[in-house]
Parts: C-alpha cells; sequence; structure tokens
C-alpha cells in the first residue's frame, strides 16, 4: 500500500517533466572577485555561447562538476568559444574563501558572488549544482540540475548543438 | 471478519495522508497547469517561470535510533514558486504547503498547513527599482541587515513591505525599505505566512571611489584597484507594554564597511554598533553591542590564502525581544568554521555562531601542485589546510548591577577563558589514473558540546577523523564513488564509522547505499547500524529521488544556521524542478 500510495502521488508530479525551458537572462546584480557589482542582464559573450554554473564551496558535487571541466575548458573554449559563468551562492560565512578557492584550483572562468541568493532566485534555482546554457541571442535554452561524472559530456553535446 | 476489519482499519488510517498527499499535488498541479498555460499566452508580453520543491518522508516508530511515527505517519515540505516578468515589471508569488511539516522542521515558530508564503511586484525605471511585498535584502555581509531564506533548514525572515533601491551616479548606489518581518506559516488560520508585530527599516549606501571618481584616483584606476566604501542604519521599532521593565522601544544600530580589492589581494572589514537593546537573549541588559569582522585573502594561480578575525559582543538583533533563536532576526553573524561535506564531521559537531558574543579566528591555504612536479607527479595534486577557532568573550560581570542594567563588560577581541570550538582540516586530492581519483582527509576538532548544542555538564569532545574517499571511472557515463569516513573520540557517543558507496549512470540515473555506524570503541553505548538506500533521477532541470531506511539524528547546516532534525526510519521523497 505503501508503494501504491508513493507511486500515485510520483504520477502526479510526472508532468513536471514536460516543461521546456525558454527566456532571458534576468536583471540581477552580482558581484565579480575584483570587488565589482555587475547587471547579470548585461552578460553576453559577443555571440557566442555561455554556460551559467551554480555552486558553493561547501557543495562536493558541485566542486566535481567544475573541476572536471576545468580539464577540457580550454578545448570547449576553441571548438565553441563558449565562457563560463560560475555563481557562488556562498554566503558572509564562505564568501572570502571563494576567490582563494577558485585560485587554488587553478580555474579560468568567470566567477560571481550571489552572497543572498539574489540570482539564484531569479533563476529559480532550487540547490546546486544548476547549469542554465544560454545561445548566443542570450536565450537559456538548456538547464541541468544535479552533476554525475559524465554530465559534463552531455553538456558539450548540447552545447556544439548550439553552433 | 477479522481480515476484514483489519483492512478497513489500515485504509481510515491511510485516509489522512491520502488527503495530504492530494493537496499536495493538487496544489503542485494547479501551479503547473497555470504556468504552463501562461507560458504559452505570455510569450510575446512576458514570461513565467518558476520552480517547484518537495520533500516528503513516511516515518516508522524504530525504538532503537528514538525515531517515532506522528499521528500523520506522512509529513511533506513543498513550496512551488511562480514569477512574472515583462519589460521593466516583475511579480512573483511562493505556495507553500506543510501537511504537516518534517519533523524537526522548521527551525523557529512552526509552518502549518498550506497557503502563499510570499508575493511581490517590482517594477525598474532606469536606475530606480521599488519593491512592494516580500523581499530579501542585506547590507554589506549582513552585521546590520540580512533578510534571507534558506527554504531546506526552515529559515526565511523574508521582509514585507517596501524597498526602494537608486543608483544616482555610476558607482554610487542606494538602498532603503520599511516592513515587518515573516514569524511563521499558518494556512488554516491565516491563509499562509504570518509577520512578527516589530517594525524594521533601514538605508544603506556604497560607494565605489574608483567608480565613482575615476578622475580622482588614477593611480588606483591604472592599477586596476577597487576600493569600496558603505555605512548602514537600521532600526526597529516594537511597543512596551511590559509591566515590569522599561523597554526601549526604538532601537538603532549602524554599520560601516570597506573594501579593498587588487588582483591578488582582497582586504573586507565590517563594523557595527548597536545601542541597549535588552531582551531575551541577553537576558535583558541594557548594554551597547558591537561587532568587528576582518577578512583579508592573496590569491594567485594555483595558491589562494585567506585569514580572517571577528569579535562579536551583545549582537543579537531581533524584531521581537522575546523571539526565539531561530526567528525575526535582522542581522546576521558570520560564523568562520568550514562547513564540512562529509557526513561525520558535517552533521555530528557542527559550529554556529555563539548569539551573545565570541571572539573568532580562522586561516586557510589552497595550493596546487602542478604537473610534472615531485609531489604533483603526470596529473598534479591539490592540497587545502583550514583552521578556525572561537573563544568567550573576555567579560566580568558588573556587581551590583541594579541602576544601569549593563550585564557585563568586556574586552573587544580578547579571548575568554572559554573555547568553544577549534577545527584543523587538511585535504590531499589527486588524479592518480586517468579512471581513478582519490582524496585523503584529516580532520581535528575540539568542541564544547555543553556550549554550541546546549548540553550542559556534557564534557568537551576532543575527536580525530580520516575519510578516505574515491571515485572511478568505468566509462564516459558510468562511475563510481566511495567513502569511508571514521571517527575517533572517547566522550559523547565515542566512535562513529561510516561507508558510503554511489554509483551514477550519467545523465540521468544514480544509486546510493550508506552505512553509519556508532560501535562506540571505549565508550559503552548500544552499537547501531545505520543503513540507508537512495535512488535518483534527473532530467534537465527536474530532480527526483528516493531513500529508504534510517536517518541519524543530526544537526543540519547551511550558512551560520543549524537546524537539529531527529532520527527518523522509513521512505522519503523529494521532488525538485525548476522551469
Amino acid at each position: 500500500m505503501k508503494l501504491l500510495r508513493t507511486s500515485f502521488a510520483l504520477f502526479l508530479f510526472l508532468p513536471l517533466f514536460a516543461i521546456a525551458q525558454s527566456g532571458k537572462l534576468p536583471s540581477v546584480v552580482v558581484q565579480t572577485l575584483d570587488g565589482k557589482k555587475v547587471n547579470t542582464s548585461t552578460w553576453s559573450n559577443g555571440g557566442k555561447p555561455m554556460i551559467i554554473n551554480f555552486w558553493a564551496t561547501w557543495c562536493a558535487p558541485c566542486k566535481r562538476e567544475l573541476n572536471t571541466i576545468a580539464e577540457k575548458y580550454a578545448d570547449w573554449q576553441k571548438q565553441t568559444g563558449v565562457k563560463l559563468i560560475a555563481v557562488s551562492i556562498d554566503d558572509a560565512r564562505s564568501m572570502n574563501r571563494v576567490a582563494p578557492y577558485v585560485n587554488g584550483q587553478d580555474w579560468d572562468y568567470d566567477v560571481v558572488l550571489d552572497p543572498n541568493g539574489d540570482l539564484k532566485r531569479a533563476l529559480n534555482v532550487n540547490n546546486v549544482p544548476h547549469t542554465f546554457l544560454v545561445d548566443g541571442k542570450g536565450n537559456i535554452v538548456w538547464q541541468h540540475n544535479n552533476y554525475e561524472p559524465g554530465d559534463e559530456n552531455e553538456l558539450f553535446k548540447k552545447l556544439k548543438e548550439l553552433l | 471478519m477479522r481480515a476484514a476489519c483489519r483492512d478497513f482499519h489500515i485504509f481510515a488510517d491511510m485516509l489522512d495522508p491520502w488527503k495530504r498527499i492530494l493537496r499536495t499535488a493538487t496544489f503542485a498541479f494547479i501551479a503547473l497547469g497555470a504556468s504552463r498555460s501562461f507560458h504559452l499566452r505570455a510569450q510575446e508580453g512576458g514570461q513565467i517561470h518558476g520552480n517547484f520543491s518537495m520533500d516528503g518522508q513516511y516515518y516508522t516508530e524504530d525504538t532503537l535510533i528514538g525515531a517515532l511515527q506522528p499521528p500523520q505517519q506522512w509529513g511533506s515540505n513543498a513550496w512551488g514558486n511562480l514569477n512574472y516578468s515583462t519589460g521593466n515589471f516583475k511579480a512573483g508569488v511562493r505556495f507553500e504547503s506543510y501537511e504537516p511539516a518534517l519533523l524537526g522542521y522548521p527551525a523557529g515558530v512552526p509552518y502549518t498547513g498550506s497557503g502563499i508564503g510570499y508575493r511581490y511586484a517590482s517594477y525598474t525605471k532606469d536606475d530606480l527599482e521599488v519593491t512592494v511585498g516580500n523581499f530579501y535584502e542585506q547590507f554589506g555581509q549582513g552585521l546590520a541587515f540580512r533578510s534571507y531564506e534558506e527554504r531546506y533548514l526552515g529559515v526565511d525572515n523574508a521582509m514585507d513591505g517596501l524597498r526602494v533601491k537608486f543608483r544616482p551616479d555610476t558607482g554610487i548606489y542606494l538602498k532603503g525599505f520599511i516592513g515587518r518581518q515573516r514569524l511563521g506559516f499558518d494556512g488554516p488560520n491565516r491563509g499562509g505566512f504570518f509577520n512578527g508585530s516589530g517594525i524594521v527599516r533601514g538605508i544603506d549606501g556604497e560607494v565605489s571611489l574608483t567608480e565613482a571618481w575615476p578622475r580622482c584616483f588614477p593611480k588606483w584606476i591604472e592599477k586596476g584597484h577597487v576600493v569600496t566604501l558603505g555605512g548602514s542604519f537600521v532600526s526597529k521599532y516594537e511597543g512596551d507594554d511590559d509591566p515590569l521593565y522599561e523597554f526601549p522601544e526604538n532601537v538603532g544600530l549602524y554599520a560601516a564597511r570597506v573594501n579593498y580589492t587588487t588582483a591578488k589581494w582582497n582586504i573586507y572589514t565590517e563594523y557595527a554598533h548597536k545601542i541597549n537593546d535588552p531582551n531575551t537573549s541577553n537576558e535583558n541588559i541594557y548594554k551597547d553591542g558591537q561587532a568587528l569582522m576582518l577578512n583579508a585573502t592573496y590569491s594567485v594561480k594555483g595558491l589562494g590564502v585567506s585569514a580572517g578575525a571577528h569579535s562579536y559582543d551583545n549582537m543579537v538583533f531581533r524584531s521581537g525581544r522575546g523571539a526565539g533563536p531561530f526567528d525575526l532576526n535582522i542581522n546576521f553573524q558570520p560564523p568562520l568554521a568550514k562547513q564540512h561535506t562529509y557526513n561525520l564531521p558535517a552533521t555530528l559537531y557542527p559550529y554556529a555562531t555563539q548569539a551573545n558574543g565570541e571572539v573568532g579566528y580562522q586561516g586557510e591555504v589552497f595550493y596546487k601542485f602542478k604537473k610534472g612536479t615531485k609531489l604533483g607527479g603526470a596529473r598534479g595534486m591539490k592540497l587545502a589546510v583550514n583552521w578556525s577557532g572561537a573563544w568567550s568573550l573576555d567579560s566580568t560581570r558588573i556587581p551590583n548591577d541594579t541602576v544601569r542594567f549593563d550585564g557585563y563588560t568586556a574586552n573587544f577581541f580578547s579571548l575568554g577563558a572559554r573555547n568553544y570550538y577549534q577545527d584543523l582540516n587538511l585535504e590531499l586530492r589527486k588524479k592518480v589514473s586517468d579512471h581513478w581519483e582519490l582524496a585523503l582527509t584529516y580532520l581535528n576538532f575540539v568542541y564544547d558540546i555543553a556550549q554550541v548544542q546546549g548540553k550542559p555538564g556534557k564534557p568537551m569532545i576532543y575527536a580525530d577523523m580520516f575519510v578516505l574517499e574515491g571515485m572511478h571511472n568505468f566509462s564516459d557515463r558510468n562511475s563510481v564513488r566511495f567513502e569511508l569516513q571514521h571517527l575517533n573520540t572517547k566522550q559523547d557517543q565515542g566512535n562513529w564509522a561510516t561507508a558510503v558507496a554511489e554509483f551514477t549512470f550519467s545523465p540521468h540515473w544514480f544509486l546510493a547505499a550508506m552505512d553509519q555506524y556508532n560501535y562506540g570503541g571505549s565508550v559503552t553505548t548500544e552499537q547501531i547500524h545505520y543503513p540507508i538506500g537512495s535512488i535518483g533521477y534527473i532530467r534537465g532541470g527536474s530532480r527526483f529521488s528516493m531513500s529508504y531506511g534510517r536517518q541519524r539524528a543530526g544537526i543540519f547546516c547551511v550558512g551560520g544556521v543549524c537546524r537539529v532534525v531527529p532520527a527518523a526510519n522509513g521512505l522519503s521523497l523529494s521532488i525538485t524542478s525548476t522551469f
């Protein structure tokens, strides 16, 4: 019975998975690591695609994902011209650890801070990691929650489809 | 006949949880249906987007671990946000449902029933932004004001009122707000969230010197330095009808901050001062409060170093004098302890800022041994070392304090006798081959459980932990990850061992199993296993997972806030979706 009840609830929620994504980047102010404020609606990559990845220093799968992509990033950039913006949702407790961590990992990403979750809320992110793919015109064309080793291949496939 | 009766009973028992699931599902459905049709209609005019999250648990009683079955048997926390935006206009609403809330959730005033948890409308015109209804906001790093949500912890002190943001010129940012704070949630009687009775208002200004007046600072601009100054004033009003005390009805707090950034350095400091604010937390003393935090980081490619310190004295600031520790907080006093990701160090002995005063320090180094070096090997190796600690504030109680009720005097930044915690941890991470990555972590905790977890009389805990983590890729898509954790201590519940195995099949599936074993070691405890299995499915922005097994009572922290989650046994279900 327990199982039945669960599967019924499950069935009801299934349509959730069928929703298509679309939309533009919202207009929210975030901070760069060099102390500046940036409005996210001005983000662009000269007509090339962008990856927007939400992460935190306290999130193990997030760090796995960004460290994995870091090894392929130069190659991805060469092939697609993509820019990855890593949005840290670390709050006042850990936001000061972001810059040393990022450099300690030797990442080449653009990293911004969203300490009170304004951008996270504007893009309706529930939990991290959460990745958005934005095409050259600024449309959000694909998104992915969670990270499993190998997911980066899926992301790269979607990225190449944009070219 | 007996069988029939029993069946009937089961059916009657189940009606309630059924209704609850149905209600939750209907609410999700309506929200969804609405969003989908809007989605189509709004193609030209604007966008509808949002998210949905549900965590449910079916509880079974388990006396060995102290897990209870509540009368409703099933608990679930669910919410869905719907946001509409068109041009310069934005509006949104969040439906929430707790039928009933999961055990131990939320941290403060209870959430019951279903209804509206948050709603707002805002518009932006040139450099002006106006928001009415609910909003989240933060000044500086929060010593003066922080309105925020940690939905999974049950912390939400959303403001309800009016906020104006204005940028008069490049590099100058002004903000002002007024309103009340969300306190709890009561669907049946109030149709949703309800606020505390106190009023909070504040203003904040921030100037980036180099952006606002570039001609005055040519050298800084040439070198790429950024200097930002900020200042805030926040005050609260709460009427006083106390027959005994004469409480100040208006209490003010001011704060100032400086941030200096170069390509390699980032130095941040924030100071806040609060005038007399007798409240339950400080035992109704009239002493002023003050807080100072300092942080410096230095980083270049492959190396990052940070150092931080703070001293907090009597800085609890709530819009209700008698509010509990998780309710109606106006400001935020960030702790310096690292947030661990492995299960044992993260949930057994985590640290949260001690509300009325502490002195804390932290230091951290990240280093990457490059490829081809002796220690780096063929693929490089990463090292992280972190230490942090907090002590009581060096304070002296004022004798015969019957006139001013100042309580005590304190020496700012001077360590008191009591060490609340210390945490030293080292991590080495290395890719050993194309298919294997290993990480080895050592942690050493000193932890005053009597103070931090409010368990008077319990001795100081000294614990050593080792964690070995390994990851192996079978192919481009399939991999396994395991963790072996061991915690060694002669205090509290004694030794723990944990094993985790997680199989992932990218991009959709995962399967995980974990066992935690409290075997005591030199401490006599009941030797208990906590096995749990999980399965999950991910597609796009949606994630669905299910677990079955025992969950140890633990402390879950996000940001500076920790919530105690009671032990549970049963089936749990989690769905999140973004659209």
